[in-house]
C-alpha cells in the first residue's frame, strides 16, 4: 500500500526487538471473540488514477454546465489560484493546532491576521479563531449572550436564516433556553412593532441577520436600542460576508456571528466553511473557540500564542464556554489569504459589483409582466420577488434551460410560496443575466 | 546534543512582518474582470445610513508581496510533511495529497448545497457511499455525517441518546465520564443538559466495574468511554460495561478519536456500543489544517435510529438518492447544509484507497507505538503497563528528579526536529508523556525519535539546564503566555492608535 512505509522485512524486524512473534500478538488485549476473523467488505483498494476516475465520475452527475441564481447562505464569488497555492502548502495543511508556539508561529500570526481582518470587517473589538460555521457561530453567540446576562429568553427575527434557526433550536432544547420568533414587516425587516410587545426584561439576546435571509439590510441602530432599553444583547448574524464591503459594519451589535465562506471558500455542497464570533472586548472571556494572542518571547521578540485558554474545554471540561475543540482553521486561513489580495480597494470594487448586477438583475426580471418585487428596504447581492405562479414550477422550466432558479422561499415560508429568493454575485455575466430573465419570462409564458 | 543524532532541525528565520505592516495606499493583488452592467451609487442603492466608505486598515498589498507573506509565516510551522509528529490522542498521519486534488474538482467543489437533488446525484453518491464504508468499519446500523467535528459529533450523540430516554418518558439526569476523558466529554454533556459525573479508572487505567455497577442508576443517560483509553489501553471489559449500562436502560457511548487502533481489527457494534462519533480528520486522514476543519459523523444502532439529525440520506425505490428533511422524532440540525462535505469526500477516497486494507494501516500503528515503548521503557517512566495499542503514555518522574518536566522535555524534542508529543494528558497520569506515531512513520523516523528521546533522558541527568531553557533553535524562544492572557492583546491596530501593542 503507497500510505504505509514498512517493507515486510522491516516489520519482523519491529516484531523481532518488541520480542513478539507476530501481529496478531499486539492485538491480545482485545478479547478473541471480538477479533475480526474476516477482512471488512470496503470497496477498494483503488489506485491513484482510479480514485480520481470514481470522483470525475462522480462529479460529472452533479450541475457541471448550469447556471445558478442560489444565495441563500452560501455564494459563489471569484477566488484567486494564489489562496489555494498557499493553502496547499504541507506547512499549513499538515499541521496541528498551534499549541507549540514556537513551531506554529505560522499559523498563529495568520490567525492573528484573520482577527484583525474579521474585527475590521465588523466594527468589532475582538474576534475569535473560527467556529465551524454561521449557524453554529449564531448559536455559540445566542450562549454566549446567556451567560452575560444571566436571562433566557431568545428573540430570533423570522428573517434570520432558517436553518440558523434550526441549529439553535436544537442546541437551546436542553439548555432551557426560550426562543420566541419575531415576524417581518412588510418591508421585509424585522416588525418593530411585534419586537416591542416581545421585548421584556427576560431577554437575553435578540437575534437578527443583515442582510437577512429576503436580502434586506436590517436597521440596526433602533434594533440596538430597543435591545438595549430592556438590558437585552443584539446578536447580529451576517451570511454574506462580502456586502461589508460595501455596507456600514454592525458596529451597534454587542456580538456579531458571521460565515465568512464568501471570502476565498467553495461551495462546496455546503463546507467545510468558517464562522466567526467577534464582539465588544469587555465580553471576551465569555467568547467560545480559540483565540490568539500577541506576546513576546523570553528574548523579547514578538510572537503569537493560543491565549484565554482557561474559557476553553480542554482546560474547563465541564464549566468551559463551549464544547469546541477542532475549528476551522484552514477554512480562516483561505479568508486572510483572500482578504490580503483583494485589500481595501479590491473587496470595494467586488462588493460595488455585486450591488450593481443584483440591481441590473432585479430592473430586468420588473419589466416581465406580473413580477414585482417583495420587500422594499435596501439589499446588496440578494433580493426577493413574487412571481405569478409557484416558484417550484417556475424552477423546473428553468432547469430545462440549463438554469439552477432561485430559492424557493415557499421551503421555509410557506406564506410565500410564490416568492423567490434570487442571488446575483460578480460570477454572473451580463450574457447570463439576461438570458435569466428571458427564461424566467418564456416559463412564466408557458400553459399551466 | 548527543552525536548520533541524524535528524536535522529546520526552523526558517526569515522575518516578516504583519500583512498590516507592508500596507502602502494604492497596491492591490487581485483584478475583477471590468462591470459589464451599468454602474450604479452605492449611496443611492444602499442609502447613506447603510453605505460604507471602505474598510479601515485593511491591507493594500501586491501579489507577489501575498505570496511572500504567507509562504515565509508557513516556514514557520513544524507539519507532518517535514517528519514524525507524534501528538497522542490526535492522529496526524499522512494527508494524501490525491484527496486534495479531488476535492477541488469542478463539480464537487462548485456544487451549492440548496441545487435540486437531481442535480447533485454525484454528491449524494459520495455520502451514501462513506456512509456505507463507516457503517462496515464501525459494525453500526445507521449514521449521520452532519457534525463538522468530533466535539460536535458527541453533541449530536448524547442529543440522540437523550431523545431515546425521552420518548420513554424521562430523560434523565447524569452521564458518566471517566477520569481520563476528553475535556470535550464533560463540555459536551452539559450543553446537552446533563450533570457530569466522573468514574475513577483503577489502578490499571481501566474502568473500575465494581465501582462502575454502583454509579449506574436508572438517573444514568449515558456513559462516555474512549476506547482504547487515552492511555492507549484497549477496554477489555467492554461488553461487560455495556451489559451493565444495558441492565439500568444506560447506554454506551464510545468516544471514537482513537479508532485508528481498531479499524479492521475489531468493530465497536460487536462490542454493545449504542452510539459513537468518529474524527475523520484524525482516522480517515483528512488534514488538520492547523486545527480544522473536521468532520465528525456519529454511527449508531438501530434503536437510535428514528431520532437522526435532519435531513437523513435516503434511497428511493427508483433507485434516485434523496435528501428526506420531514422526520417527525428527528433531534433536528446541528449545522446547516451538508456537513463539512469538502472533508467527507477526501474521507472516502483514503477508505478507497485502502480497501480491506485498512487493517494494515491499524496493525502499523499499533506495531510503532509499540515499538516506540519498548525502546523507550529504560529510560522514561510508563505508570500503566498494560498492552499499548496505537499510542503509549509515559511520565516524566524519572527527569522530574533532575528538575525537568514533560513540557521541557517536549520542547527540547524541537532542537532535535520533532513536534513535541501530546503533554500533561491524560489527566490521570502527572507529567505525561502521550506518544501517538501513527502508521505513517517508517523504521528509519521512529528510530530516530527514540534516538532523540534517549538523548533527551541523558541530557536531564548530566544537563538538565539544557532541557529546562528548550527550545534553542526556532524562530522565537519560550513565549510569554502569562502575559499574553492578562493583558490580551488579539488584534492589530495602526500605530496613531497603538496604544498597547508592542513591537
Amino acid at each position: 500500500m503507497r500510505y504505509l512505509p514498512k517493507s515486510p522485512a522491516e516489520r519482523q524486524e519491529m516484531l523481532a526487538a518488541i520480542g513478539i512473534n507476530s501481529i496478531e500478538e499486539l492485538f491480545s488485549s482485545i478479547p478473541e471473540p471480538y477479533r475480526l476473523k474476516k477482512p471488512l467488505d470496503l470497496p477498494g483498494p483503488l489506485s491513484e488514477t482510479e480514485l480520481i476516475q470514481y470522483f470525475q465520475a462522480r462529479a460529472a452527475e452533479n450541475s457541471a454546465g448550469y447556471t445558478s441564481f442560489l444565495g441563500a447562505g452560501v455564494y459563489n464569488h471569484l477566488r484567486s489560484v494564489v489562496t489555494d497555492t498557499i493553502l496547499q502548502r504541507g506547512e499549513f495543511l499538515t499541521s496541528y493546532t498551534p499549541y507549540q508556539a514556537e513551531i506554529s508561529q505560522g499559523t498563529l500570526q495568520a490567525i492573528f491576521e484573520f482577527q484583525t481582518l474579521m474585527c475590521q470587517l465588523t466594527g468589532q473589538e475582538v474576534a475569535n479563531a473560527s467556529m465551524y460555521d454561521g449557524s453554529t457561530a449564531t448559536t455559540e453567540a445566542v450562549l454566549m449572550a446567556e451567560r452575560l446576562t444571566g436571562r433566557r429568553r431568545v428573540l430570533v427575527a423570522r428573517s434570520v436564516h432558517p436553518e440558523y434557526r434550526d441549529v439553535l433550536r436544537t442546541y437551546a432544547k436542553n439548555s432551557g433556553l426560550k426562543i420566541e420568533e419575531i415576524p417581518y414587516s412588510a418591508a421585509g425587516r424585522v416588525d418593530s412593532n411585534e419586537l416591542k410587545t416581545a421585548l421584556r426584561d427576560d431577554v437575553c439576546a435578540l437575534v437578527v441577520q443583515s442582510p437577512n435571509f429576503f436580502g434586506a439590510l436590517e436597521n440596526l441602530a433602533p434594533l440596538a436600542d430597543a435591545a438595549h432599553a430592556s438590558g437585552a444583547l443584539l446578536v447580529t448574524a451576517i451570511a454574506e460576508a462580502l456586502s461589508l464591503g460595501v455596507v456600514k459594519s454592525p458596529t451597534e451589535a454587542d456580538i456579531v456571528a458571521m460565515e465568512a465562506q464568501s471570502f476565498g471558500l467553495a461551495p462546496s455542497y455546503g463546507g467545510p466553511f468558517a464562522g466567526v464570533v467577534a464582539a465588544r472586548e469587555k465580553f471576551v472571556r465569555q467568547m467560545p473557540g480559540r483565540l490568539a494572542g500577541q506576546t513576546t518571547d523570553q528574548d523579547g521578540r514578538r510572537g503569537f500564542v493560543l491565549t484565554l485558554a482557561t474559557r476553553e474545554q480542554h482546560i474547563r471540561r465541564e464549566k468551559a464556554t463551549s464544547n469546541i475543540c477542532t475549528n476551522q482553521a484552514l477554512c480562516a486561513l483561505a479568508a486572510t489569504v483572500h482578504l490580503a489580495l483583494l485589500g481595501k480597494e479590491g473587496i470595494r470594487e467586488m462588493a460595488e459589483q455585486n450591488l450593481a448586477k443584483a440591481q441590473y438583475t432585479l430592473e430586468e426580471l420588473e419589466k416581465i409582466p406580473g413580477i414585482k418585487r417583495t420587500f422594499k428596504a435596501p439589499f446588496f447581492n440578494e433580493f426577493t420577488v413574487e412571481l405569478p405562479r409557484s416558484v417550484k414550477i417556475v424552477n423546473a422550466e428553468l432547469l430545462k434551460d440549463k438554469i439552477v432558479g432561485p430559492f424557493v422561499l415557499g421551503a421555509a415560508y410557506s406564506e410565500l410560496s410564490k416568492h423567490a429568493l434570487v442571488c446575483v454575485t460578480e460570477t454572473a455575466t451580463r450574457g447570463e443575466i439576461e438570458r435569466f430573465a428571458g427564461c424566467v419570462r418564456r416559463a412564466l409564458e408557458q400553459p399551466l | 546534543m548527543n552525536s548520533k543524532i541524524k535528524k536535522a532541525s529546520r526552523h526558517t528565520n526569515q522575518n516578516a512582518g504583519l500583512i498590516f505592516e507592508k500596507s502602502s495606499p494604492g497596491k492591490r493583488a487581485f483584478d475583477l474582470p471590468p462591470l459589464d452592467v451599468p454602474a450604479i451609487d452605492p449611496e443611492k442603492a444602499l442609502g447613506s445610513a447603510h453605505r460604507r466608505g471602505g474598510v479601515e486598515g485593511f491591507p493594500e498589498v501586491s501579489e507577489i508581496e501575498v505570496i511572500r507573506h504567507f509562504t515565509r509565516l508557513s516556514t514557520w510551522n513544524y507539519a507532518i510533511d517535514l517528519g514524525m509528529y507524534p501528538l497522542g490522542s490526535c492522529t496526524m498521519k499522512y494527508n494524501p495529497r490525491v484527496n486534495e486534488y479531488i476535492a477541488r474538482l469542478a463539480g464537487l467543489a462548485t456544487e451549492h448545497p440548496s441545487q435540486p437533488q437531481e442535480l447533485s446525484q454525484g454528491c449524494l453518491k459520495i455520502l451514501s457511499l462513506l456512509e456505507k464504508c463507516l457503517l462496515e468499519i464501525t459494525g453500526m446500523d445507521a449514521i449521520t455525517l452532519q457534525p463538522a467535528a468530533g466535539a460536535q459529533g458527541e453533541l449530536t450523540g448524547l442529543l440522540l441518546t437523550r431523545a431515546y430516554h425521552e420518548k420513554s418518558g424521562n430523560p434523565r439526569r447524569k452521564v458518566l465520564i471517566p477520569d481520563s476523558a476528553h475535556g470535550t466529554n464533560p463540555a459536551t454533556a452539559v450543553i446537552a443538559g446533563y450533570e457530569v459525573e466522573n468514574i475513577k479508572s483503577n489502578a490499571e487505567g481501566q474502568v473500575d466495574i465494581g465501582k462502575l455497577r454502583a454509579q449506574v442508576t436508572e438517573d444514568v443517560a449515558a456513559l462516555m468511554l474512549t476506547n482504547p483509553s487515552t492511555l492507549g489501553i484497549f477496554e477489555q471489559q467492554i461488553p461487560e460495561i455495556a451489559a451493565i449500562l444495558h441492565g439500568k436502560g444506560a447506554l454506551l457511548y464510545m468516544d471514537g478519536a482513537n479508532m485508528n487502533a481498531l479499524a479492521g481489527v475489531t468493530r465497536p457494534g460487536e462490542l454493545g456500543v449504542d452510539v459513537m462519533h468518529l474524527n475523520l480528520h484524525k482516522t480517515f486522514s483528512t488534514p488538520h489544517g492547523g486545527g480544522g476543519p473536521g468532520a465528525g459523523p456519529v454511527a449508531i444502532k438501530k434503536i437510535l435510529e428514528p431520532f437522526l439529525p435532519v435531513p437523513v440520506l435516503v434511497e428511493k425505490v427508483d433507485g434516485k438518492l434523496a435528501l428526506d428533511f420531514h422526520r417527525k422524532e428527528s433531534i433536528g440540525r446541528v449545522k446547516a447544509f451538508s456537513g463539512n462535505f469538502g472533508v467527507l469526500v477526501r474521507a472516502l477516497a483514503y477508505i478507497l484507497a485502502y480497501g480491506p486494507g485498512i487493517r494494515q494501516a491499524t496493525e502499523d500503528a499499533v506495531l510503532n507505538a509499540n515499538y516506540i515503548r519498548k525502546h523507550l521503557e529504560p529510560d522514561f517512566d510508563l505508570p500503566y503497563a498494560r498492552p499499548s495499542m496505537h499510542e503509549v503514555v509515559f511520565s516524566d518522574a524519572l527527569q522530574k528528579k533532575n528538575g525537568v518536566n514533560t513540557v521541557d522535555i517536549a520542547k527540547r524534542l524541537i532542537d532535535y526536529g520533532f513536534h513535541p508529543y501530546t503533554t500533561a494528558f491524560p489527566l490521570i497520569v502527572p507529567g505525561a508523556l502521550m506518544i501517538e506515531p501513527t502508521e505513517s512513520e517508517d523504521k528509519e523516523e521512529c528510530d530516530l525519535f527514540i534516538d532523540a528521546m534517549k538523548s533527551i533522558a541523558e541530557e536531564a541527568e548530566k544537563t538538565p539546564e539544557v532541557v529546562r531553557t528548550a527550545p534553542h533553535t526556532t524562530r522565537v524562544r519560550r513565549l510569554d503566555e502569562v502575559g499574553a492572557a492578562r493583558k490580551p492583546i488579539l488584534r492589530w491596530k495602526p500605530a496613531a492608535s497603538r496604544s498597547e501593542a508592542a513591537d
